[in-house]
């Protein structure tokens, strides 16, 4: 009796406190529907919802429409997580499983550069970038996913493959498997949920990582889904409508992927979620 | 034969670690150890970098209004938005540990704000929110309260993006959420035998146990709020009156607006030196808080 009267309770404070969370963003879904005229009255809901606000701003840009530029940013996307799950989970088990020299310098050098603010190497990396003519393409954003995807995820997974029973492996060498091998056969298939983890974080700090393509992307048919709407800010009259209509649009990948993927999410972190 | 075995593994272990040992020494080392030289120099990327010795420096330290006015707003930003956005994170992680139908729908709402992350949707949400005649006004006025315009008031200003960045606590709550998991439940069911209520459970397990998961996101929070940047370009751009021109967004402008590299690299040389010595000054007082349940317990 106790136990159901408190779950209701619970279910009524996550309830109102989801609502409070969203609330921004109801109000951002009415207001993609208004008239300019009306954005600033307190109704939620538009008197006449203006769906021509998201066909418009579809097709807002003379040469391109939305389809080009969520196509250039799942393209970008689809390299970033490739690149980042699997040299991540090679890194990690050189640095979760074998015992080489200078193993330990390596690995806090490695904990060290997360906490290395971005902006000092931000100008020399723009400079090693310019002097091999890649601003101005996805070579600069895509290419440091595939040097073991950062520090974090790396760090994630070391945690991860240490908490795999050692005793897989000495079965496995017993039965004559090289390094390689377990890494293949045994630790990757085990490594998936936590794989899972970092790819889908990968895909959404990308798809927000608005400095990056700022400083590195220039002209308009290689503009991410980001830059594409910061040039509804830079028209001399802002259509706020369909500014906000396309900003809902360019969060929707996100939102799915996070909604299907996140119980994944939680337990990949959990370093002990390795029951299954 | 062991010496054999010993250096195949060296190789191995060489051979995984590559692809990061590669990014690392291009991407990180080379570029830091550049950006020293580069703090010394004047360089517009379009010549070759002249040798100024200290004068960087010295005009920062000295005849720089803009610097020390971005550093007090950063260091505001940083000392309201970390601790706020731990203490949310961790309420709502407590709230959300629970089995209950429905959890992946309360998970994916709260973390939703989250996921807009910086993009111009929160810039064009955030101006009309707390424009003039925007929600948040509408609401005050409901108590008698008269708003102003909080985006466009250098008083309030800043208010608005540490609102904005704790409101995206998600993934400082996510890192929490699977700390919560981890702490073991016979923890639990043994302090319920001996008689223990709610908050000594919370003050007695949860806390210590957490401890670490803390620790992390409160070093990696100072660091990334340090580096807060989105927000200030999009929202306000810096205005007004410089009220909300963060550290990143100066140096930003120095080197990518004015091209002045030598200049943008001296202000990251300074930045690198406070977040190491706050970082420093967090390991030394986790020592006093941090409890690692593997010093008191044999981990297996």
């Amino acid at each position: 009796m106790k136990t159901r009267q408190s779950t209701l309770i619970n279910h009524v404070l996550l309830s109102a406190f989801s609502l409070l969370m969203l609330y921004p963003v109801i109000w951002w879904v009415g207001a993609s529907l208004k008239k300019t005229s009306e954005l600033s009255l307190p109704t939620i809901w538009p008197s006449v919802p203006m769906w021509e606000n998201y066909t418009k701003g579809w097709m807002f840009s003379n040469d391109f429409t939305f389809a080009h530029f969520f196509g250039n940013t799942l393209w970008m996307e689809l390299w970033n997580v490739v690149g980042g799950v699997t040299t991540a989970a090679i890194v990690a088990y050189g640095f979760g499983r074998l015992n080489f020299k200078f193993q330990g310098l390596w690995f806090s050098i490695l904990l060290l550069t997360m906490m290395l603010p971005g902006q000092v190497t931000v100008v020399p990396q723009y400079i090693l970038f310019n002097n091999f003519g890649f601003v101005d393409s996805y070579i600069p954003l895509i290419l440091p996913h595939f040097f073991g995807g950062g520090a974090f995820f790396i760090f994630l997974l070391v945690q991860f493959i240490r908490g795999i029973p050692r005793d897989l492996d000495e079965a496995a060498t017993i039965d004559g498997a090289s390094v390689y091998g377990i890494f293949w056969r045994i630790v990757l298939p085990l490594l998936k949920p936590a794989l899972v983890t970092v790819g889908i974080f990968t895909f959404i700090w990308s798809w927000d990582d608005f400095f990056s393509q700022v400083l590195y992307l220039s002209s308009v048919d290689k503009f991410t889904v980001g830059l594409a709407l910061r040039m509804f800010i830079d028209q001399f009259d802002i259509q706020w409508g369909q500014l906000l209509a396309m900003s809902l649009l360019s969060v929707i990948p996100s939102a799915i992927i996070f909604f299907f993927a996140q119980k994944h999410f939680v337990e990949g972190i959990a370093t002990t979620g390795l029951k299954g | 034969m062991r010496t054999k075995l010993g250096s195949s593994i060296n190789l191995a272990g060489y051979v995984f670690i590559s692809p990061w040992l590669i990014g690392f020494l291009l991407l990180t080392l080379w570029p830091i150890a550049q950006s020293f030289y580069l703090s010394f120099t004047n360089y517009s990327l379009l010549d070759d970098p002249v040798w100024a010795g200290m004068d960087n420096y010295t005009r920062i330290f000295t005849s720089d209004a803009t610097f020390k006015k971005s550093l007090i707003v950063t260091f505001m930003f940083v000392l309201f938005s970390v601790p706020l956005k731990l203490f949310f994170s961790l309420l709502v992680a407590m709230a959300l540990n629970k089995n209950l139908r429905g959890m992946n729908l309360y998970r994916t709402a709260i973390y939703f704000p989250s996921l807009i992350g910086g993009s111009i949707a929160v810039a064009a949400l955030w101006r009309n929110m707390f424009g003039a005649d925007g929600y948040i006004n509408q609401v005050l006025s409901w108590f008698g309260i008269e708003g102003t315009g909080w985006i466009v008031n250098p008083d309030t200003a800043l208010g608005t993006l540490i609102l904005l960045n704790v409101w995206q606590f998600g993934s400082t709550m996510v890192i929490f959420l699977a700390g919560l998991k981890q702490v073991p439940q016979e923890m639990y069911e043994a302090a319920s035998v001996d008689g223990a209520g709610k908050m000594r459970k919370f003050w007695s397990i949860t806390l210590p146990m957490l401890s670490p998961v803390m620790f992390f996101n409160l070093v990696l929070g100072i660091i990334n709020s340090f580096q807060t940047f989105t927000a200030a370009f999009i929202v306000t751009k810096g205005g007004p009156i410089n009220a909300t021109y963060v550290y990143a967004l100066f140096l930003y402008e120095k080197a990518f607006k004015h091209y002045q590299m030598g200049y943008a690299s001296a202000l990251a040389w300074i930045l690198l030196v406070i977040v190491a010595a706050l970082t420093a000054l967090n390991f030394f007082a986790s020592r006093y808080w941090v409890f690692y349940e593997s010093d008191g317990r044999k981990a297996k």
